[in-house]
């Protein structure tokens, strides 16, 4: 699967060299992680990376540009198309004391290793009381024309297994403190890259080597009053434009940004849950046992006495990614449907 | 085989009660032959077989009540094993084996599936059986609380029946509890603790505190129209915001006219001259000049139809019906007289079909006959109001030239929802009614 994809993935899909800041200090969600790493692995020499094309290449999406230059075949390992081997090897590393981080190119072909994932990496520590501290990188995400096997949101499968901290940021900040917390973390954890977000966002990103951002704390990144939007990922920048034009016709929304999957901070849903009473869990896995659908269930049980309505959810049909992108639009909310389902909520 | 089940007679019906079995278990039934008696809530009726056969099997006791779709009863049509699933597999009939049962096995699949109603072609009886919906129609949310919206009225202390909802369907929302907490309590405003505000129907028959029957008393179960009664006045009392308004009408022109011609009308039509057909005449032409009388509230729609179906209240030996003039609009007050007198008379003898109940978009209730001064009727939901008319009586007055005459003067009053009307457009509606009744010449129209 991976084999077709290594040329016309890596040339097609958005594969440029990473640039650099900008002059302002403004820095893209790839720059973003790229600088993440790169701290990590100047911090702490049992860092090591492998993946398919990261290193000679520099990453299908120029993550790792410059990377093997600077830090050596070592500590830059390019792998064969072989993922469950790439997962392998990164827990007998972490086993024997290293610090791995795996990329994916997609995290499409992560079900290459999911054996290697669910019943190796997700449980090693629990059944022998080694730790495994990979860190397990992948582009994921549709909106990018780039069909069924390039845009798949795998993080229900692999929240699925336990174990396994997942990380969806939205924002290049939120990107690099998440990441470099992840590879100090001492579990393992699957850090979803967002593609369609690589270089579409630009941020002030802190330069401090130190500057965290902590794993299950959600962010509200916008307060409003009426209404909760709880969502993570891509999906994060849509709810912030949709609650823009909502305010304009008085429908104050508060935007809650996840940011790490599994597990949930349920305390910063619910307080936002608490304030408006009214939520929409918009979310770009699935419908059916999607994340949004673990949220739901969370407000349902936990938040239920503050309730003014049901709990609304807005999400993909499960349904392979189309291609074709007048589909593949209809496919995904767009912010005319959050702003449709806002609009049924408030009118509840 | 063909299962019968308990039809249901009206959009609202929820269930009816087995007066008596027409058949016993093994007769011969011809179609269309009665099966069974039954009561709802709104009508008595027969209801006539869909197919000829046996009847194998009574599956219900007489006098019992049981919900809209039920299987009552079962008739060997030598269909075999089919019905709709509520058949059992034939079984020898208990009584005067006419015929062998048929084996289900043994049976060809029914040409025709069995039908539980009866076939198209035949009267209106239990023809309204289709797709039984036993939900009451409540209207859209209206009466959800959210969880929310309790905490908060519970915390507070708000009685939520002060607050008028703004949600879907008129739900009362936080955002409403809110608001009304804000605002300063209105004069005469009761806080209390949060009262039951769930289906009228529950509470109608808990009254408490139970006092049964003691010596020198006699008890009797509540008839289904009783209960129905009940439940829809209870219900009315507590969903409309009930008003009165009442005009005093000088009906001496047409005391006359009865007088002079009540012998002659009979003759002519066949019914009796009564004041009712001439106030319902004037009243249609009050609807007429004010629709919104003539509308009903449908959630947070006004519904204003474009013609009158006029319910006139008739009491009767089981307590009160409401039989609807269709199309009283389109009638003139020869034609009224008529309807009335028809309806009433069946109604009194127990024969209204369940269409000829339903769809009344305003009533006359008539109180005038038994001696009443004055009413204040509940109004028939969803109608926006009803009229009352009250007794004839001569009163002294002041006439032109402040002279005192004696002239025949009768009380109209109506009840109307507040929530749809206003006094004023109350008050115009009555002063209409007034006017019509003062200064129409009945004679024409009543063919004198």
């Amino acid at each position: 699967m991976a084999s077709t994809t290594v040329e016309s993935g890596a040339a097609g899909h958005g594969a440029e060299p990473r640039g650099k800041r900008s002059e302002d200090g403004q820095a893209t969600y790839l720059i973003a992680v790229a600088e993440a790493l790169w701290e990590e692995m100047e911090r702490d020499e049992r860092v090591i990376m492998l993946g398919e094309d990261i290193g000679v290449y520099g990453g299908a999406f120029k993550v790792t540009e410059g990377f093997l230059e600077r830090f050596g075949p070592d500590r830059v390992m390019d792998t064969p198309i072989a993922e469950e081997t790439i997962v392998g090897f990164a827990v007998g590393a972490a086993m024997e004391g290293w610090r791995p981080i795996a990329e994916f190119q997609y995290s499409d072909f992560m079900s290459s290793g999911f054996d290697e994932i669910t019943t190796v990496l997700s449980r090693y520590h629990y059944r022998s009381g080694v730790r495994t501290p990979v860190v397990l990188r992948a582009p994921s995400g549709g909106g990018v024309r780039a069909s069924s096997f390039h845009s798949v949101n795998p993080e229900p499968w692999f929240a699925y297994a336990g174990g396994i901290k997942i990380m969806c940021p939205a924002f290049p900040s939120d990107a690099k403190g998440l990441l470099k917390s992840a590879i100090r973390d001492d579990n393992p954890s699957l850090f979803l890259e967002h593609k369609a977000l690589y270089r579409r966002i630009k941020e002030h990103v802190s330069e401090d080597p130190a500057a965290l951002i902590p794993i299950s704390s959600a962010a509200v990144k916008r307060p409003g009053d009426d209404v909760t939007i709880v969502t993570y990922g891509a999906m994060v920048h849509k709810a912030l434009e949709a609650a823009d034009t909502l305010a304009g016709r008085g429908i104050s929304a508060e935007v809650v940004d996840l940011r790490t999957v599994y597990p949930i901070d349920e305390e910063t849903v619910i307080r936002s849950i608490e304030k408006t009473s009214r939520a929409l869990v918009l979310y770009e896995s699935f419908h059916f046992l999607g994340i949004g659908a673990e949220v739901a269930s969370v407000i349902a049980e936990k938040a239920f006495e503050h309730l003014d309505a049901p709990v609304m959810r807005l999400a993909p049909p499960n349904h392979p990614v189309p291609f074709s992108p007048p589909l593949e639009d209809a496919f995904l909310p767009q912010v005319a449907d959050i702003e449709a389902a806002v609009d049924r909520l408030s009118a509840w | 085989m063909t299962s019968i089940q308990m039809p249901q007679l009206g959009e609202t019906i929820v269930e009816g009660t087995i007066l008596k079995w027409l058949k016993s278990e093994g007769d011969q039934v011809k179609a269309d032959e009665p099966l069974f008696e039954i009561s709802t809530d709104k009508v008595d009726t027969e209801v006539p077989s869909p197919v000829a056969g046996t009847v194998t099997k009574l599956l219900v006791a007489e006098g019992a009540t049981v919900p809209v779709g039920t299987a009552v009863m079962e008739i060997d049509d030598g269909s075999g094993a089919g019905g709709n699933g509520a058949s059992a597999p034939a079984s020898a009939p208990t009584a005067a084996p006419a015929q062998p049962a048929t084996p289900a096995a043994e049976a060809p699949a029914p040409a025709e599936p069995a039908q539980p109603t009866p076939q198209p072609q035949q009267p209106a009886p239990a023809r309204t059986t289709a797709a039984p919906s036993t939900m009451p129609d409540r209207g859209p949310r209206s009466g959800i609380l959210s969880p929310i919206v309790r905490k908060l009225a519970r915390e507070r202390g708000i009685d939520l029946a002060t607050i008028a909802g703004t949600g879907d369907g008129g739900r009362i929302t936080k955002a409403d509890v809110l608001a009304a907490t804000a605002a300063p309590p209105a004069a005469g405003t009761t806080v209390t603790p949060l009262p039951s505000v769930g289906p009228a129907a529950a509470a109608v028959m808990v009254a408490a505190p139970s006092m049964p029957a003691g010596q020198g008393e006699e008890a009797q179960p509540i008839s289904h129209i009783r209960k129905a009664i009940a439940t829809h006045m209870l219900a009315s009392t507590q969903q409309t915001a009930r008003a009165w308004t009442m005009v005093e009408v000088n009906v001496d022109r047409l005391v006359h006219l009865r007088e002079e011609s009540k012998e002659k009308f009979q003759a002519n039509f066949g019914v009796k001259l009564t004041y009712l057909p001439m106030v319902t005449r004037a009243t249609i032409d009050a609807l007429q000049q004010f629709p919104l009388v003539n509308s009903r509230l449908d959630g947070e729609t006004i519904v204003t139809p474009r013609f009158v179906n006029m319910g006139i209240a008739v009491s009767y030996d089981a307590g009160l019906i409401v039989p609807v003039v269709k199309g009283a609009d389109g009638m003139n007050t020869v034609g009224i007289a008529r309807a009335i007198a028809d309806l009433a008379a069946r109604a009194r003898s127990h024969q209204l079909q369940p269409d000829e109940v339903q769809g009344a978009t305003f009533t006359i209730t008539n109180p005038g006959p038994y001696g009443s001064l004055l009413s204040v009727p509940i109004i028939n939901q969803p109608n926006a109001g009803i009229l009352s008319l009250d007794g004839i009586q001569k009163r002294p007055v002041v006439v032109e030239d402040d002279a005192i005459a004696v002239r025949s003067m009768v009380y109209i009053s109506m009840s109307w929802d507040h929530r749809l009307i206003d006094g004023e457009l109350a008050t115009r509606f009555l002063a209409r009614v007034k006017h019509n009744l003062e200064t129409w010449d009945f004679a024409e129209d009543l063919g004198l």
